[in-house]
Formats: C-alpha cells, sequence, structure tokens
C-alpha cells in the first residue's frame, strides 16, 4: 500500500512540475540581462538580477498604458455586465411572463454559435458608429452574456419565493427587492461571474486584436503579441512582458479560486 | 412574486429588456448580417462605401470549395481537434482520478497548480512556449538532450509543428475540464465500489464498469465543450507560427482573419465563419446522438 502511495504522489509531483516549469523559467529568464537566455546549455537562473527587461518595458515600450487599458477594460465590462446579467437572471428566475421558458431556451441555444460569426458584421458596426478605437468596441460586445445569465439565473432558483413576497408586503419596489435583496443574497454567485468576465476579458486577444488598431489602445495580450513581432530574438524582454500579462490574473485566481473553481462546477461552459 | 399580473409583467420586462436589446443588437443581428454577408462580394471597396457590395449568391462557398487554402486549414483544425481534444480529456480525467484518491493529501494544493495553466493568458503563455520550444536555446531541447535524445525543430518543421501546438493546449487545458471530472466523481455513490471490492474487482476493473459509465453524461458535456472551444484555434498559431511552416498550423479562425481583416475580404471571411459554425454544430449534434443512443 505505501508503495501505492509513494508512486501516486511521484506522479502528481511530476505533473505539478510540468506546469510549474514554464512559469519558473519565464519569471527567471525576464531578471536576465540581455542574451542571457541565448546560450546553451539554458540556464535556469539569471546570474545576477536585473529588472532592466521590466524598465525597458514600462519606459521605452509604453506598457503601462497597455496595463491601464487592460485593467480599465476587465473592470468596467465586469460591472457592466454583473449589472446588467443579474436583471436577466433575476427576471427569469423569479417572474412568471409569457413565453419566458421559450425565450430562455432560445438565448440557450445561441451559446452554440462561436462568437467569430458575429465578429465582421459587429466591426462594421462599431466603425459607423466611430467606435473602433475607443474602449466602448470592447466593452459594447461583452455587456450582456447568456452563459452569465444563465448562471444567475441558476443560483437564484435556489432562493425561496417566500422571502420576496415578504418583502412585497413591506411595500418594496421590484428595483429594491432587486437591488437591496437579491443582490447581497447573490453574492457568491457574482463574485463567481465577476472572476470568469474579468480573466475572459483580460485574456481575450481576438476581439481586441481587431478593433484596438492604434497603438495606444492595445491590450497587453494584443501589445506583447505586436511586441513578439519586432522583438522576436529578445527572449528575456518577451518573458518580462509575459510576467506583466499573467502575474495579475494570476493574483486574482489565487485570492479568489474558491469562488472560480465552484462557478466551473456549477455551470461547467466556458464563459 | 409569482403572480400574472400587469405589474409583474412590466417588471420583468424591466430587467430583461438591457440583456435582451445587447444580446439581440450585438449578437443576434451580427450573425443574421453575417450570413447575409457570406453571399456577397463584400471587400475592401465596399468598406468605404457600402454601394459596392454585390450579392453574389453562393460563390464565395464555390470558392472555399476550389481553396487548397481552405482545405488546408480544415485539416490542420480537424487534426488539432482530433488529437489534441482527445488527449487534453485523457490528461483530465487521470488528474481527476488522482486527485480523488483517498490516498493522497494537499489535494487543494495540486489542484491550483494543476489549474494555473488554465487560467493565465493564453497570448504570454504561447510566447513562453515559443521559447521553450527554441531549436538550439529551448529547455525542452535541452531537456530531451539530458535523457539521450535528440531534439527537433519543433515550430519550423512542418511534421512537429502542429504536435507542438497540441502539447501546449494540452497542458494549458486539461486543468479545466479535470475540475468538471472531480465534481462528477464526487457524485459517483461510494457504496458501488464498496460492493465491487467484495466482489474482488480489481482497480481497473472498477475503473471500466463503475467509473466510466457512471462518467459519461459529464464526458459528454466535456467532449462538446472541448471541441467547440478547440475548433476555434487561433492564438497559438498567431503568435507561435503564423500560420506555418508550410501553412501547416493555418487555422480556419486564423485563415477567417486573414481573410477578413487583414486582407479586408468579408464575404469570402464570413463563409468561412459559417462553415465553422456549422461543423462545431454538426460535431455537437453527433455527440448528443450518440450520448442519446448509449443511454437507451
Amino acid at each position: 500500500m505505501n508503495i501505492k502511495k509513494l508512486g501516486l504522489y511521484f506522479i502528481l509531483i511530476f505533473a505539478s512540475l510540468l506546469c510549474l516549469l514554464p512559469f519558473v523559467w519565464m519569471i527567471s529568464a525576464s531578471f536576465m540581462t540581455n542574451g542571457e537566455a541565448s546560450i546553451y546549455p539554458p540556464k535556469f537562473f539569471p546570474t545576477e538580477i536585473t529588472f532592466n527587461q521590466y524598465a525597458s518595458l514600462f519606459s521605452r515600450l509604453n506598457v503601462g498604458r497597455y496595463l491601464i487599458n487592460s485593467v480599465l477594460l476587465s473592470v468596467s465590462v465586469t460591472f457592466i455586465s454583473l449589472f446588467i446579467n443579474s436583471m436577466a437572471g433575476f427576471a427569469f428566475a423569479k417572474y412568471r411572463f409569457a413565453g419566458k421558458n421559450k425565450l430562455f431556451k432560445l438565448l440557450l441555444s445561441f451559446m452554440i454559435i462561436p462568437a467569430q460569426v458575429t465578429m465582421l458584421p459587429l466591426f462594421l458596426m462599431l466603425k459607423n458608429m466611430g467606435l473602433i478605437n475607443t474602449y466602448f468596441a470592447v466593452i459594447i460586445p461583452g455587456m450582456a452574456s447568456i452563459f452569465g445569465i444563465f448562471l444567475i439565473r441558476q443560483y437564484l432558483l435556489s432562493i425561496p419565493d417566500s422571502i420576496i413576497e415578504a418583502a412585497k408586503i413591506d411595500g418594496a419596489s421590484d428595483f429594491q427587492i432587486y437591488f437591496s435583496l437579491i443582490l447581497p443574497l447573490a453574492k457568491p454567485i457574482l463574485i463567481t461571474l465577476a472572476i470568469f468576465t474579468f480573466m475572459g476579458t483580460w485574456n481575450d486577444f481576438l476581439w481586441p486584436l481587431i478593433v484596438m488598431t492604434d497603438n495606444s489602445m492595445y491590450t497587453l495580450p494584443v501589445a506583447l503579441a505586436n511586441l513578439m513581432g519586432e522583438h522576436t530574438l529578445d527572449i528575456e524582454l518577451m518573458m518580462a512582458g509575459s510576467v506583466v500579462t499573467i502575474i495579475p490574473i494570476l493574483l486574482v485566481f489565487m485570492v479568489l479560486q474558491k469562488y472560480y473553481i465552484r462557478g466551473i462546477m456549477l455551470g461547467g461552459v466556458k464563459g | 412574486m409569482k403572480t400574472n399580473n400587469r405589474t409583474s409583467f412590466t417588471a420583468a420586462y424591466f430587467f430583461l429588456t438591457p440583456a435582451l436589446l445587447a444580446i439581440l443588437i450585438f449578437f443576434f443581428i451580427p450573425v443574421l448580417a453575417a450570413l447575409l454577408m457570406s453571399f456577397t462580394d463584400f471587400n475592401i471597396y465596399s468598406l468605404g462605401n457600402f454601394k459596392y457590395v454585390r450579392f453574389i449568391g453562393l460563390k464565395n462557398y464555390l470558392d472555399l470549395f476550389n481553396d487548397a487554402l481552405f482545405w488546408q486549414a480544415l485539416k490542420n483544425t480537424f487534426y488539432f481537434v482530433l488529437a489534441g481534444g482527445p488527449l487534453s480529456i485523457i490528461a483530465s480525467l487521470g488528474a481527476a482520478v488522482l486527485l480523488s484518491s483517498k490516498l493522497i493529501k494537499f489535494k487543494s494544493f495540486f489542484r491550483v497548480i494543476f489549474f494555473m495553466p488554465v487560467v493565465t493568458t493564453l497570448v504570454a503563455v504561447a510566447i513562453v512556449w515559443r521559447f521553450i520550444y527554441h531549436p538550439k536555446f529551448g529547455i525542452l531541447n535541452y531537456l530531451l538532450d539530458l535523457i539521450g535524445i535528440s531534439g527537433v525543430d519543433w515550430l519550423g518543421d512542418p511534421n512537429w509543428a502542429m504536435p507542438a501546438i497540441i502539447l501546449m493546449a494540452v497542458w494549458k487545458n486539461f486543468g479545466y475540464n479535470m475540475v468538471i471530472f472531480i465534481a462528477g466523481l464526487q457524485n459517483i455513490p461510494a457504496d458501488l465500489y464498496e460492493a465491487a471490492e467484495m466482489e474482488g474487482a480489481s482497480g481497473w476493473q472498477q475503473f471500466k464498469n463503475i467509473t466510466m459509465p457512471m462518467l459519461a453524461p459529464t464526458t459528454l458535456f466535456i467532449s462538446i465543450i472541448t471541441l467547440i472551444g478547440y475548433f476555434q484555434l487561433f492564438a497559438e498559431p498567431y503568435v507561435m507560427t503564423q500560420g506555418g511552416p508550410l501553412n501547416k498550423t493555418l487555422s480556419i479562425v486564423l485563415y477567417m482573419y486573414q481573410e477578413g481583416f487583414r486582407w479586408w475580404n468579408m464575404g469570402y471571411s464570413a463563409a468561412l465563419a459559417f462553415i465553422l459554425f456549422f461543423i462545431i454544430l454538426i460535431f455537437t449534434l453527433i455527440q448528443l446522438k450518440v450520448q442519446k443512443e448509449s443511454t437507451v
């Protein structure tokens, strides 16, 4: 039995190392001087730790601006979509109206349509509205998500109607019930959805690549892919850029992982 | 609240309107518009003035049918989905079974580590792997060297570029489905295993006769979302290979992006997008049908 246990731990630790190795090497190489990562045999640790790569990212290559773009976009998409999706989820969970189930099923069936299908007309639409190269180009298509509505509806179904009835008898309006009763009760699922949305927007690549064509509007992933074209050989610099992109999202995950993992178990669908 | 009076109807639509409007205007209408667009010759001239758009019927689809690059992209995408999909699912299931073992402690610790690649930005990760795969200085070839295997030019060799992208995708994604599998495993009643244990069933027999059938709904769900996701392959080839070498990693979405947003052949690109949609639709329906038949 002990051998079996040992074997299991061996496999798990080996797999963990495989998972971590790219990150460890990325962080390590980001502290190397120019050219230190382009030698054979490769070095796993810098001879001397230098912050030069980070310094040139922020001073010369405008990464501060991209960081601000990414933060602003991820935060605003998260708040706006949370508000809109929770209202719709509330209506689907707690109101009775003609065609409700049909409407809900119709929305769910849309989920099979890949977002790429919408991208060409959406681009033209935003272009005619003069919104290409503005934050709105990313925020607008992210305002409502069917997955988000679904997740919130499922959660709210488990909240007893009697609480709402009681608030109604006390004279609360529909909006008061939503805002001061439902939202606090739905806090766990709202946090879950917030992480999903934040990460989805932070990590998104194709759409910002299409609508943010002006250098100053790039998000971190777009800027990084673009830098890769010009600095193909500057491994150390590119690793520092990757660290700047990955660390914020990793921190969010570490702090809120409980909610995130539960969200996958609940909805199980990629947002 | 569940009264059918007028005020509750008004309130329901007050709450629904923002979401429904957003979905209608920025999702549903664009889908229909894309379908229309795929029957037109929308190109860089039409971009300046919609007057120049002409309906050309099925010409885009017929042209695609004769486009060698399209067939190459289709082949590559299927390679990625049909090899990468099952490999990812097997890795997820393996990790989930390991982490569900009663012999193991520190489960949440391992789970977080296995999950880290999932949450990190794909573009950044693809850049890191691009250097890991570097033929001269990359750590992969170095590690292979240490155990006496001579490495290859992973991303430069037409035969190895797609396997290299698949390997990275498995590493990046297996943690996601692992979490869903763990939830599925927790739902299998423990007394099934106890009964099997008493009858002397081996670990493998238990896995085959209890775990696999009980996990079938979870596995179906996971295969569907994995296939849908993998058919949309884009950032990995965009960052790591630009579709090369010899177009061996050109994916449908990458080709769609190049046609639509680099050359502004938007009608042609829309036809590509719809072919992607139909492939995804057909695969999902097949999987649902297979599931239905196997449970009857």
